[in-house]
């Protein structure tokens, strides 16, 4: 039985929330059980905005945990308070472009990427939790790189919608560079 | 129909739309400022009733006002917008009519915070207003279960003409999950014979929670007690998990319940035998069931986000006959996997020694 | 009209006990015009012919009984919240009329926020406020338009603002709303002025029938018992005393309320 439970953290307007949801959506979309719950209040007005994603085959119980199977960890502050929760054996994705020091955890799988960097390359550095999603699906296989890519065109705000190819070329990128 | 991907508080709204609802009125306060937000539109969309109050008093007044006309007709708020329309809910309670409240609890006491408790049990299931009531409480654990929840409290609100209250918390607002809307229904059309809709061609109605001669109000309450009654004969819900072979049991309910739902398979994992009643309606109290289990289970574990409110309920309902411990977190804190089972390991343990 | 029986044919009927009141005795002390602007606004129900389309909300304070009075389909609202209840009976009923009736606690106390901000709405109800200057049905406290200097339960020594603040004018307070369509303070302290408000609650209830906005009445009123004054006195007082505090007129008369033709 398969159960994943992810961390998404960065700064308030990174997109931690929409790359969790997106998640969700995929895993909704290959029929697995998913919740998704956001922390919220004042915090998330420029501070530290997170939500922890579940994807299970099974009912799902706690829909808040302390150690979870992935983190991806979009700024210093969420290095901090996430690298040593992660259960040993799982995924740490770290977005190096704001993000200097190293993991000291040798018990998991650290994923080192420059989100901010090929976001911005690829024409907008918001599009980082794109990236970072992508990175985090090619080391896990939670749901398919496909799946993400179909829910993206769903779930992509009209006002958004001229991201959506620049957004799948994140996704593919951060992919890429967690099978290197 | 199909699932999807819904947050709680906009699950609840939409599903009582689709239940019929004819008018909404409310206050905004977090964490379920995301129901009103999302009926402000819907309604409007659908010919309906919307309007925000200037105050939880306004707004539980109002929706006294229309449940007197005999619709469909709700609020939602959280514990300090709950306390002010407590004096709306006895009136309501007191002039017997179908009203649904939902209460997404949050930390207090005073403005506390704005994140997950439990901390309200007290105040819906025991003194919801002043006089002597009692609402029903439903404790819904999931997206999918507030949906459903939804159109169980409006059944039951109008079979009963009573006032019900569901109890959600903060995290079961702000999650999302996948879960099923039911199909859309039309507003009723026909009002009640009670209701207040003018007098044309019959006689006059009166809506009333005033009863000056006091055998009278004595009449009264009788008849509120004895329908209450039935209630708790007849609508206790609770859901369990793995309690044919437990001996040992978690007693908790909403948020709660589910983390609870985790520890169970973890402690099961390991080989210890243990259950999980999850309450589903806190009034009436599951408590004929719990003392069934009192025989059966060498010790039980209450856990809530409070100091222990509902943990009164469990240890009433089984008598002495299991010992009860109890694990909360309070002022917002969601009490996580490894706590409870700590606890339950504490419990295992001191159990097994008197066996 | 329920006396219309056995009327000879060469004679008509000019006065009767109004369809929209029921035949019972009221609790109001002697002297108390309660009574009186009750049997305005059934009048006012009857000649609109609403009687089988009007909802009436009660309010705590002495008119808590209204409703033993009415002969219409009526609720009992909670100390201050008639305004309230009614906008819920409107929005699911806007095919009927609701209207309050409510005091100077109610309205003007502990009832200021759902008041203001139903005419803030332009809640298509319709409101009866009783002025008195006094709480009547709790023993003779103040009341928010208790007047300085006036003696009261609560005030033994007389109103004083620098403790007990000044009164309150609801119906100036009303007038400035954007919400309100037709505010204005009347009295019911003589066959003119009762006359007088008759046509003013006439009008507040068609400017509801006619979706123009909030309207209230303000009827200066009397309590011969919690004023230690008898019957005579009392309505003489509300002339002398009370309606120089609080000048009687429209406060508020949209043009369309202006146009309605009230008979």
């Amino acid at each position: 039985m398969k159960h994943e439970e992810i961390i998404f953290s960065g700064f308030g307007g990174q997109g931690a929330l929409f790359a969790g949801q997106l998640l969700a959506y995929a895993g909704m979309a290959e029929g697995r059980q998913v919740s998704w719950i956001p922390s919220y209040g004042p915090e998330m007005r420029g501070g530290t905005a997170n939500c922890t994603v579940i994807v299970s085959d099974d009912e799902i119980g706690a829909p808040i945990i302390k150690n979870p199977t992935s983190a991806v960890v979009l700024n210093l502050p969420s290095m901090e308070k996430y690298e040593p929760l992660v259960k040993p054996g799982g995924v740490l994705v770290v977005n190096t472009s704001l993000v200097e020091v190293k993991s000291t955890r040798a018990d998991l799988r650290v994923i080192y990427v420059p989100a901010s960097d090929i976001a911005g390359e690829l024409g907008n550095p918001r599009m980082a939790n794109l990236v970072m999603l992508g990175a985090l699906i090619a080391a896990t296989d939670i749901v398919s790189l496909e799946t993400v890519g179909q829910e993206l065109g769903v779930h992509l705000s009209e006002r958004q919608r001229k991201w959506l190819e620049p957004n799948k070329a994140a996704l593919a990128k951060g992919a890429e560079l967690a099978r290197l | 129909m199909v699932k999807e991907l819904l947050k709680g508080n906009v699950a609840f709204a939409e599903a009582a739309l689709r239940y019929g609802l004819e008018a909404y009125f409310g206050y905004p306060i977090t964490p379920q400022s995301e129901a009103l937000e999302h009926l402000s539109g819907r309604m409007l969309e659908e010919g309906r009733v919307f309007l925000q109050a200037e105050s939880e008093l306004g707004a539980i007044n109002m929706v006294y006002g229309a449940a007197c006309s005999g619709v469909r007709v709700m609020t939602s708020t959280s514990g300090p917008g709950f306390s002010l329309m407590e004096e709306g809910l006895s009136y309501i309670a007191g002039s017997e009519i179908p009203v649904v409240v939902v209460n997404m609890m949050r930390g207090g006491p005073g403005l506390g915070n704005i994140q997950p408790s439990q901390g309200d049990y007290f105040l819906m299931t025991k003194t919801a207003g002043h006089g002597d009531f009692r609402p029903i409480v439903l404790a819904p654990a999931s997206v999918q279960e507030i949906i459903d929840m939804m159109g169980l409290a409006f059944d039951l609100a109008e079979k009963y003409r009573t006032l019900v209250l569901i109890a959600g918390d903060g995290a079961i607002g702000q999650m999302m999950e996948s879960a099923e809307l039911p199909p859309m229904q039309p507003v009723r059309k026909e009002r009640p014979a009670w209701a207040v809709t003018g007098a044309q061609d019959r006689d006059m109605n009166l809506i009333t929670s005033l009863y000056l001669n006091p055998d009278r109000l004595e009449e009264v309450n009788w008849r509120l007690q004895a329908k209450l009654a039935v209630i708790r004969e007849n609508e206790v819900r609770c859901k369990e998990y793995e309690t044919a072979d437990a001996d040992l049991l978690l007693v908790a309910y909403g948020t709660v319940g589910r983390i609870c739902l985790s520890v169970m398979r973890e402690a099961r994992a390991q080989g210890l035998k243990v259950g999980l009643l999850r309450p589903q309606t806190l009034w009436p109290f599951p408590e004929k069931r719990l003392l069934e289990l009192a025989g059966q289970v060498r010790g039980m574990l209450v856990v809530e986000m409070s100091a222990g409110q509902m943990l009164e309920d469990v240890e009433r309902a089984v008598r002495g006959k299991t010992p009860v411990q109890f694990y909360g977190r309070l002022g917002g804190i969601v009490p996580l996997v490894d706590e409870v089972a700590a606890a339950l390991r504490k419990l295992d343990e001191e159990t097994s020694q008197e066996k | 009209m329920n006396t219309q029986t056995n009327i000879p044919e060469d004679m008509e009927l000019v006065y009767g006990f109004p369809e929209a009141l029921t035949e019972v005795s009221t609790h109001y002390c002697p002297g108390c015009t309660h009574g009186v602007v009750h049997r305005l606004v059934a009048e006012v129900i009857d000649e609109l012919g609403i009687r089988g389309t009007t909802i009436g909300v009660a309010p705590v304070g002495c008119a808590v009984l209204a409703y033993n009075y009415f002969n219409v389909d009526f609720v009992e609202a909670a100390h201050g919240r008639a305004p309230a209840m009614a906008t819920g009976l409107k929005r699911v009923n806007p095919d009927k009329v609701v209207f309050t009736y409510q005091g100077d606690g109610d309205l003007a106390a502990i009832g200021t926020a759902e008041i203001i901000h139903a005419a803030t709405r332009g809640e298509l109800i319709t409101t009866v406020f009783i002025n008195n200057a006094i709480y009547g049905m709790t023993g003779g406290q103040m009341a928010p338009t208790t007047l300085p200097g006036m003696i009261t339960t609560s005030t033994p020594t007389g109103r004083d603002p620098i403790l007990a603040g000044y009164p309150v004018k609801m119906t100036e307070l009303l007038a400035q709303i954007a919400g309100s369509a037709y505010i204005t303070r009347q009295m019911a302290a003589d066959v003119p002025s009762i006359l007088k408000a008759k046509r003013a609650i006439k009008r507040a209830f068609l400017t509801q029938m006619h979706g123009l906005g909030f309207a209230c009445v303000e009827v200066l009123s009397t309590c011969p018992t919690n004023w230690n004054m008898d019957p005579w006195k009392a309505m003489e007082w509300v002339k002398e005393t009370l309606a120089p505090a609080y000048p009687l007129g429209d406060y508020k008369m949209t043009d369309e309320v202006k146009a309605l033709e009230v008979r």
